[in-house]
Formats: C-alpha cells, structure tokens, sequence
C-alpha cells in the first residue's frame, strides 16, 4: 500500500485524484455510485454571479477518443450553490473541495470569488479563465497574459482561500500564460482545459454543436495535457494539478511524472462514473507494482530527461 | 447505494424490418429498473472508439432481462447491430425518471417511429393496473410498421401512417382526435410529435423526450432543457419524461 497523501495549498488530500468541474456536477449526484469521500477532493461545477442557464442544445458532439462540449457554465448561480447545492453535499463528504469561478468580467469573478471563499467546505478556489464556451469573458483572459494576471490579482486580493488558476491550451505559449499568473499570486494551476474544437453535419454542412464550437477533452488530449504540464511544471515553482484525458491509473501516473502534483480527471466520470475510485485503486497497484512507497517520488520524475 | 453498472450478455437478436433491431440483454443489472420510460446507456466495446456510451430507450425488461430496439442510424447503432449472441455489453441501466405517475382509469398511449419501443413496458404495466388503454403508433408507412402485433396483443391499437398505407392517413393526433375522452396520455416519438401533443393536449400528457447525451446520469449538463416548472431539467435525469404543461415549445 503505497503513500498517497497529497498536501497542496488549501487541501489535504488522501489521494491526488479530484474529479474535475464541468464532469462532476456538485458532487452529491455521484454519493448514489460510491463514498465520495474515497477522493482527495472535487471541484465543483463552474460557479458565476448569476445562474445561467448555458448555451442551447445540442451541447455534446463526439470525436475520436473524445467528446465536445458547448455546455456554456449552466450553473444556479452563488447564491444558490452556496446556500443550496453545497448543503446538500454536506452530509456526504468530509473534506474539503475546489470551487470553480467563471464570469465574463473582473467585478464577477472578484465578486464570486469573495462570498465562495468564506464557505468552510471550501479549500481552494479555482478561476476557470478558460471556458471555451461563453462569449465574453471566460477565455479572453485565458489567453492573454496581462488579462489573465489582472484577474488572478484581483481575485487573490479579496479571496480568503488559496487559489488555483485553470489555464486553456488554445494559447501559443502556455508557459508565459502560468508565469503570468503565477508573478500576479496564484497558489496554484490547473490544466488544462479543452481545446476549441467543431464537428459538422455532411448533408448538411451545419456545426453539430449549437454554439458552433465546443471544448474538445478525452484521452484524444492527454499527450498535449502531459506536454504542457511537463514544460509548465518546470518553468514555475507553484504547484500543478494535471488534467486532459486522465482515464485509468497509468495515465494519472504519467501525469504526476510529467510534474503535476495531483490528477484531475474530467470525461472518464462520464463514460464510467466509478471512474475516480477505480483510478485510485489503479495508482496504488502500479504503485506497489513498481515497489515505489511515496507517490511523491514520481512527481516530475521525467524533468531528469 | 444503488446499483446501475453490469455487464449484460446478449441472448437474442432480430432485424425487425430494415435497419431496426431487437436484442434482448441478459443480466442482473436489468433488476435496476424500476419504472417503464427509464433508460440504458450502453458502451458499445472495450475500445476508445466509439467513445461515449449510446443511450437506449428499454422496450421491455424482467428481473434479468432488458428487450431494447433500435435503428442503424449511424456508427455506434450499426457497431450494436453487428454484435453477436453470446457477446457482452457494459450497461448502465435503471437511468432517467420514467412515466412514474398512473394513477388513472382511462389514458392513451402513444408511440411514433423509433418512440414506440418504450411504450410495450408501459403498456403492459398499465394494464395490469386494470387501466383502460388505448394505443396509437404512428409511422411513416407500412414498410416502417413494427410492434403492431405486440401491441394489438395487449389492447386496442390504432395505427396512423403518414401515406395512409396501413390504418389511419395522417398523425397520431388525427387519431387522437377521434378517441372518446381520456384522463391523460404518455407518448414518446420524434420532438415535432411531442410539440404537437403538447400544444394540442397541454394537460395530463407524459411526454419521453431523447438528446445528446454526455454522460446519461446528471453529470455533464450536456441535455439540459429549459422547462416552465424549473429553470431547467436534465433529459437523462428528471426526465427523459416531462410534462406536457412544462415543457417549452422551441425552447
């Protein structure tokens, strides 16, 4: 039984696998297929202001090895997922969670980000600045490295808990996009997020996705995930949460020894949703396999090459 | 916690007409359903191609068993098809909330095209309730008719065909039209059926509606639909069956 216990800034987690936002609701839906508090944590669905109902369907498209989505940050809103969604989590889970921020502007995510840091269920926050899907804001300050240390600063200024920033992909130097954020106070990145992708009709030429384009994500990403991760690990001192396409331990291991310090997993919960449990379990075995004691020894342990 | 994943292995497979199949699955995950107008969701093989499961209405189940039937519209229904007796498939079953709500004496059951598989499990399960049923199925023309058979089994069955090849010419709503009153009706079929009975019939109608579907279980957001009830409802989890008061027409 090797040592998974991770610590990350805000979390203390007894393993480093966290389902990621967007695939996982608010948690609570996933307690009817096991113990939820068999994971390091969960971060949340992408919280905003207001609720937003998100874009019109059809939202999901499939692709090779993955899937695109045009979900558009269907969320209740704060307040709601303050007072209501995380209530009804409560009872089910012990520790403590990653809250995701979306808005289309500073005030919002400032604003967000001040009232769900005070929850004490919450750990962390993570500023998801890299929604592919929502028409100002989101993804315009995930790929413009002044935007995106301007909102980091911002949020870091009133937030009461650690803070985590999600970078996008669709960038062309994701390295100045982490410095960025990281010179402004981040605590932490997460990424990365989907890459912009579409999918149409032949008979018709018509884009699949109403919104035209959608996030791409599933294991079709994970070699750009572990790329990324690899150069960004290396170029910052803050630590990274790898996600892109994670489906099984073996990629979870090949993620931490790209330099990420824990593991999100995102469209894996929707293709099985027993996926994370099986994850941890498959970490430990190849562990064992491996006679290694500590998932600490793997962490970057490709930054040698 | 409840159980939804099994692994079931095929034990019968039948072209109905062209391009429609009936398989039967057998497995205990078939014990999970509780409700006709509940779903499966099916991963087609072990392979990342094709990637999202597929989901299925259920036409009938036991215990041990699930009847699904479908239509080779496209990659991951022609891989289904293609499949053997003896072969095994990754299901979850018992998804989405089904026509819970029979508390009634006299209904109409309607089914259109590829929507009429839900409604034998339905059907069956009314008339054991002693409820007095009456069946419409729509199609497009004789050589798309299935079930008729199945269903004139059970109750009085009334068939509309756009061609007016077999019963009625027209739509299930000009055969509705027809019927003596009904305290309510359950339909399932293609989404301009649906909009129809709910313009035409606003009241007492359960309506089974399908969509894209990410996950089938809640988590991506992927099918949600604006209803009048709440700001929204999953099509995989407080549907695939809506009220026809609810729903929003375009929405």
């Amino acid at each position: 039984m090797a040592n998974l216990h991770v610590t990350l800034p805000g979390l203390d987690m007894k393993n480093p696998v966290i389902p990621a936002s967007g695939t996982f609701g608010f948690g609570y839906e996933f307690a009817r297929f096991y113990d939820l508090n068999l994971l390091g944590s969960m971060m949340l669905k992408g919280t905003t202001l207001e609720p937003r109902y998100g874009n019109p369907l059809p939202r999901i498209a499939e692709g090779p090895s993955g899937m695109l989505n045009a979900i558009g940050l269907q969320n209740p809103g704060v307040e709601a997922v303050m007072n209501e969604e995380l209530e009804k989590l409560r009872p089910l889970y012990n520790d403590k969670v990653i809250a995701n921020i979306g808005g289309s502007g500073i005030d919002d995510y400032v604003e967000t980000a001040k009232r769900l840091s005070t929850h004490d269920m919450v750990g962390a926050l993570e500023l998801n600045i890299s929604c592919p899907n929502v028409h100002c804001g989101g993804i315009q300050f995930g790929t413009n490295p002044s935007m995106a240390a301007d909102v980091t600063r911002a949020v870091k200024a009133v937030s009461q808990k650690p803070v985590y920033v999600k970078l996008s992909p669709n960038v062309t130097d994701i390295v100045e996009m982490a410095l960025a954020v990281e010179a402004a106070g981040a605590d932490g990145i997460s990424m990365i997020n989907t890459l912009i992708g579409m999918r149409f009709d032949i008979k018709t030429g018509k884009p699949i996705i109403a919104n035209k384009t959608g996030g791409y994500s599933g294991p079709a990403i994970f070699p750009v995930a572990l790329r990324m991760v690899y150069q960004v690990s290396q170029a910052v001192s803050i630590p990274v949460i790898g996600m892109g396409g994670i489906s099984s331990g073996q990629d979870a291991i090949e993620m931490m020894i790209a330099g990420a310090s824990a593991v999100a997993v995102g469209c894996q919960n929707l293709i099985d949703p027993y996926a994370c449990v099986k994850i941890i379990e498959e970490m430990n075995d190849i562990l064992d396999q491996q006679g290694i004691q500590d998932v600490h020894e793997i962490v970057g342990k490709s930054h040698q090459y | 916690m409840n159980k939804y994943q099994g692994i079931m292995t095929i034990t019968s497979k039948k072209e109905l007409i062209k391009d429609v199949y009936e398989m039967i699955l057998e497995g205990n995950a078939a014990s999970y359903i509780t409700t006709p107008g509940q779903f499966i969701n099916i991963k087609l093989n072990d392979s990342l191609q094709p990637y999202l499961r597929r989901p299925m209405s259920i036409c009938d189940y036991d215990e041990n068993h699930i009847k699904i039937i479908f239509r080779v519209v496209g990659t991951g229904t022609k891989i289904l098809a293609n499949k053997n007796i003896g072969d095994t498939l990754d299901c979850l079953t018992g998804l989405g909330n089904g026509f819970t709500e029979t508390n009634y004496k006299n209904v109409v059951v309607i089914g259109g095209g590829l929507g009429v598989p839900p409604m034998y499990a339905l059907t069956k399960q009314l008339i054991q309730k002693n409820i007095n049923v009456n069946v419409i199925l729509g199609f497009n023309d004789q050589s798309s008719i299935f079930y008729q058979k199945e269903f004139e089994n059970l109750t009085n069955t009334y068939i509309a065909t756009m061609d007016g090849s077999v019963g009625a010419k027209g739509t299930v709503i000009d055969v509705l039209k027809q019927l003596p009153a009904f305290e309510a009706y359950y339909a399932c079929g293609p989404e301009k059926m649906l909009e129809a009975l709910a313009i035409n019939y606003p009241d007492n109608g359960y309506l089974s509606y399908e969509a894209r579907m990410g996950c089938g279980f809640g988590a991506c957001m992927g099918c949600s639909c604006k209803v009048k009830s709440k700001p929204y409802k999953r099509i995989c989890m407080e549907g695939p069956v809506l009220l026809s008061s609810e729903v929003i027409i375009n929405g």
